[in-house]
């Protein structure tokens, strides 16, 4: 029994094909990453899931529940953080719990303690009672991840939950965020473009590109796949064919004058791979990452911007109503 | 049950921000004083009402027609919100949650409605205060009645404008071409006795009207123009029309 399943799950915008049937099968209590570039679909599929935007094509169940027969059981079921910022500057902290707890229909008998517990969770007990026109993102970012809580969902969504979020307040989040899988056996479902979140935070991942997922694994199992360790040389003409040719090294790439290969135990053959690449300029080697995954599986890098419109910068346009 | 938990939390949350936003109630009600002070002496000192004016003065003559303009303003303008909601993914929050678009839209409803009967008695107040209209048990109720139907017809206006655009400017090109020719076209100014038959069917026609002829009448207790149960039957008409919208736009609404 997975919490999530989809079945060939497909959104069409006109012509534009942003969600390609999409298979994914996610148990209880997993960290689960949806991995890739702006615009891949990462968000797309999340609105789905969370009923937002119903499918073209294919199935999808959250919690047991059809998210096309079913919206309203699967919503009780779910919380979900979305990318911009969801709650109303000119109520306190705690007020915004309130109006979260009363549209999910949170028992008037436990409210009060529901919302201390989240409160205490997100360590915002201290300024509940401030209106959130002077939050922080990282503040804002917590109070909305605990208001996800409140209603005690089985599956949680973090859409690019980091997001313009300094590395101090991103270290806390992803803290709170294991805390929620290990102590409240919450299934956390998170799109991101970092590699370094979906590394740290995740136990599985799956790369979408282009609507597609184009692997799904943890992200060690993933790092194995290249097959050892990344090599970027830079070389003035560089003997591409030589390097081809050695038994330990494979996927030989040239771009902007930089030659990247991965070769098994780098460190030992380091100097033979020098010897055969010509003349070269500088040398770097380095353990895979997931952006050596990702520039392997679609051969191009992951963009590291800021996701669409800002999260940060369209917060400030809205700060009064 | 937690489709009335829903709708009480959205009225709820509109609420708070009418309290807190002090300069959302101020401004509704400086409009409307200046038409009276200024608009109302200016044009009052030089013009008759004649037979239908009843020896009224023109500032007393007009302010059943600014309480109507008050409405009309403040409830199209309410659809604003959502469009600000919308910017920000607050509407999605909404949206996310268990309950249906027609409690969405309810709430959103009621606490534009709370927040536009809280200005409309103290300009009421106001009004008798220092502009030397009288009012009864009657005039009270039934005003506050004919009132709450244009606003809750208003309110669902500027719902199905702000559930179709997404940017304020958007609603601001449409809101006025639908604002002002309601607002003049309603007998809120000037008496509808006299009016050549051109300008006379545009305002039969404008659900507005009604609400201003029944409310000047039981105000100033003058005869109404369309008698008072075509005031009512037609309001109430409206009313259930805009809601019937309003709920069906709230459906089709995406974010």
């Amino acid at each position: 029994m997975f919490v999530i399943e989809t079945k060939g799950l497909t959104k069409k915008f006109g012509k534009l094909t942003a969600v390609n049937k999409i298979n994914l099968k996610i148990e209880e209590g997993e960290i689960f990453g949806l991995l890739g570039p702006n615009g891949a679909g990462k968000t797309t599929t999340l609105s789905m899931l969370a009923t937002l935007i119903p499918p073209t094509d294919g199935s999808a169940s959250v919690a047991g529940h059809d998210v096309r027969r079913q919206a309203s059981k699967v919503r009780q079921n779910i919380g979900f953080v979305f990318q911009d910022p969801s709650s109303d500057d000119l109520l306190t902290g705690r007020e915004n719990l309130y109006l979260h707890a009363m549209m999910y229909g949170v028992d008037m008998k436990n409210i009060n303690r529901k919302m201390d517990d989240v409160l205490k969770l997100v360590d915002l007990t201290d300024r509940q009672h401030d209106r959130m026109r002077g939050y922080s993102g990282g503040m804002r970012r917590r109070l909305e991840l605990a208001r996800g809580l409140l209603h005690d969902p089985k599956v949680l969504f973090l859409d690019e939950p980091t997001l313009g979020l300094d590395p101090q307040t991103r270290e806390h989040l992803w803290s709170y965020i294991k805390r929620l899988s290990t102590e409240k056996k919450v299934t956390v479902i998170i799109t991101t473009h970092y590699m370094d979140e979906a590394e740290r935070l995740c136990n599985r991942v799956a790369i979408i590109d282009h609507g597609r997922i184009v692997a799904l694994d943890t992200p060690n199992k993933l790092k194995e796949r290249l097959g050892g360790d990344v090599v970027r040389l830079v070389v003035k003409k560089p003997n591409v064919a030589a390097l081809k040719k050695l038994k330990y090294v494979k996927g030989v790439k040239v771009s902007d004058g930089a030659v990247t290969l991965t070769a098994k135990d780098a460190g030992r053959h380091l100097q033979e791979i020098l010897n055969k690449a010509g003349s070269v300029e500088s040398v770097e080697s380095h353990s895979p990452t997931l952006n050596d995954v990702f520039l392997h599986l679609t051969g191009s890098e992951i963009r590291e911007q800021e996701g669409e419109g800002g999260y940060l910068e369209r917060m400030m346009h809205s700060g009064n109503r | 049950m937690s489709e009335i938990g829903g709708l009480y939390a959205l009225w709820y949350r509109e609420f708070k921000v009418f309290l807190r936003e002090r300069s959302r109630l101020i401004s509704s009600l400086v409009q409307p004083l200046m038409w009276l002070v200024i608009f109302g002496t200016g044009l009052g000192s030089s013009i008759e009402l004649g037979a239908s004016g009843a020896g009224l003065d023109y500032q007393q003559f007009i302010f059943p027609g600014i309480l109507c303009m008050t409405v009309l303003f403040g409830s199209l303008f309410f659809g604003l919100y959502i469009i600000m909601d919308k910017r920000v993914d607050f509407m999605k929050e909404v949206l996310v949650a268990p309950l249906s678009r027609v409690t969405i839209f309810f709430g959103k409803v009621l606490g534009g409605a709370t927040d536009g009967t809280i200005e409309i008695i103290i300009l009421m107040v106001l009004g008798s205060l220092f502009f030397g209209i009288h009012f009864t048990l009657y005039s009270i109720l039934i005003t506050i009645m004919m009132v709450a139907l244009l606003m809750v017809s208003i309110i669902s206006l500027g719902l199905i404008i702000g559930s179709m655009m997404s940017s304020p400017e958007g609603f601001g090109l449409v809101a006025s071409f639908i604002i002002f020719p309601l607002f003049f076209l309603s007998g809120a100014l000037f008496p509808v006795k006299n009016l050549p038959a051109w300008l006379y069917s545009f305002v039969a026609v404008n659900p507005v009207s009604y609400t201003v002829d029944a409310v000047r009448s039981v105000i100033l207790g003058i005869p109404s123009s369309f008698g008072m149960i075509t005031d009512v039957a037609v309001m109430i008409g409206f009313a259930v029309f805009m809601i019937a919208v309003g709920t069906w736009s709230f459906r089709r609404m995406s974010v």
